[in-house]
């Protein structure tokens, strides 16, 4: 799904470099775009009430309460107590994942070799991201993540697959705050999977006011 | 085998919080066949580390919990290996419900109505047991929901699968560092039943020994093996990672 939004009006444009962390803080009914700028780049990201960091985005009620476990158009992220904090209003990929969470280095070292510990992770970002931003958020904060544009299917019998390749250069997803919300993003570092390509790469931030 | 240390039922709708030392065990037992009980796990000495489903998952492939897998925190530890399973799936996926949930399945079920049988809901009775223990609401994780199974169909769905336990079922697990456990014995979240009747589960806690070099658990996949050393690194004394 398209949308018509206008990127020279838009109140922010930031671009985020492979393995760089970015926080934003997002006005209810303002809308954030996230561009996956040369294609097949995993965002991760956690999304907290701006005013009460202990509501902050929900994986499993997010799922359990749209009944789907792959997020597209039309899902609505909430927070642990069920309330919406984001609408995925457009989204040019079709699929992102949710149970994926992110990669530190201490799951590396389980999930790779245990000499893996020296290479970037996600959740050193959010570490850093948290620890600048001075809202006095800490690892307890850190809860689940979407990871746009990536895919990680469950299959039938229950088993975990990790199918990426559904993304590619330009293609967006765009989502509405439905409260005064803080985004937390990693943009993914990880080497050590194709989660991005084999290949980390820069994506794109717009921010609109409400109109 | 597991040496018998304590014995308890968990009534249904009830809660408890209990910490297992290393290499205790804990049985959790349906003799209804019809249980649901949620699940949270933090390590005891330092609960900044807790349960991390994505990384459990991730693992090992799954996205359902049986024996000879394990729960992993956050910080590439095993928590607790699945050392028996007489029922075979345990839901990781769908998490837990909440007061506003469980009054519009279930009715407004008062403590002024009912007494003691009122309706307890699982984030309420965990928010008590974590509070008891100075933890709170931004220590809740995903949960897992045992003797349940979620499955997810092609198209992204989750479908809960009604009669997936039976009367007698168990399922234990072994602490392999000191674990803080949650349980609350409250209606799984998609079970469509409108009536509130959770079922008595029996708890009993044992004593195992260490997990051998063999341990099923540690050889069910190389990426566990991995994380049976970081925890048995970090569990000797003066070491860390």
């Amino acid at each position: 799904m398209l949308t018509a939004l206008d990127p020279k009006a838009a109140r922010l444009s930031a671009t985020v470099l492979a393995g760089d962390g970015w926080s934003c803080a997002l006005t209810r009914g303002e809308t954030l775009r996230i561009v996956d700028s040369e294609g097949n780049q995993a965002v991760d990201t956690m999304f907290y009430d701006l005013h009460d960091a202990a509501e902050r985005y929900d994986a499993v009620q997010t799922v359990r309460r749209s009944n789907r476990l792959y997020l597209t158009t039309g899902s609505t992220l909430v927070a642990t107590s069920g309330a919406p904090l984001m609408t995925i209003t457009a989204d040019t990929c079709g699929r992102h994942d949710t149970i994926g969470g992110a990669c530190s280095c201490e799951s590396n070292q389980v999930r790779y070799s245990l000499d893996k510990r020296f290479m970037h992770s996600c959740r050193d970002t959010f570490l850093l991201e948290l620890a600048k931003n001075g809202r006095g958020l800490t690892k307890r904060d850190i809860s689940h993540n979407v990871n746009f544009f990536m895919n990680v299917p469950v299959t039938p019998d229950g088993g975990l697959k990790f199918d990426d390749g559904v993304s590619g250069p330009g293609r967006y997803v765009e989502l509405r705050a439905e409260r005064d919300v803080l985004v937390v993003v990693s943009n993914c570092p990880q080497l050590n999977n194709p989660c991005n390509g084999w290949n980390p790469t820069p994506v794109q931030m717009l921010v609109w006011a409400t109109t | 085998m597991s040496d018998l240390l304590t014995h308890d039922t968990l009534r249904g709708g009830e809660a408890i919080s209990l910490v297992l030392r290393r290499h205790q065990t804990l049985r959790l037992t349906d003799p209804s066949g019809r249980a649901s009980v949620a699940g949270f796990f933090f390590r005891a000495d330092a609960p900044l580390e807790r349960y991390n489903m994505p990384d459990t998952l991730k693992a090992q492939y799954t996205a359902f919990l049986t024996a000879g897998r394990t729960l992993m925190s956050d910080m590439g530890h095993v928590l607790l290996s699945i050392t028996g399973d007489t029922c075979g799936w345990h839901d990781t996926l769908s998490g837990h419900q909440d007061a506003a949930d469980s009054r519009v399945k279930f009715g407004a079920g008062t403590y002024q109505a009912k007494r003691n049988d009122w309706h307890r809901n699982t984030r309420d009775n965990v928010l008590v047991e974590l509070g008891k223990r100075e933890l709170g609401a931004r220590d809740l994780h995903a949960n897992v929901n045992f003797f349940t199974k979620v499955v997810v169909d092609t198209d992204g769905s989750l479908r809960f699968v009604a009669g997936n336990s039976r009367p007698g079922a168990w399922v234990e697990l072994r602490a392999e560092m000191p674990v803080l456990i949650v349980l609350s014995n409250t209606p799984h979240p998609l079970d469509p039943s409108t009536a509130y009747d959770p079922q008595p589960v029996e708890l009993t806690i044992g004593q195992a020994s260490p997990p051998a070099a063999d341990d099923p658990c540690r050889l069910s996949r190389p990426e566990c093996a991995r994380a049976f050393m970081r925890t048995e690194a970090l569990m000797q004394e003066g070491a860390s990672c």
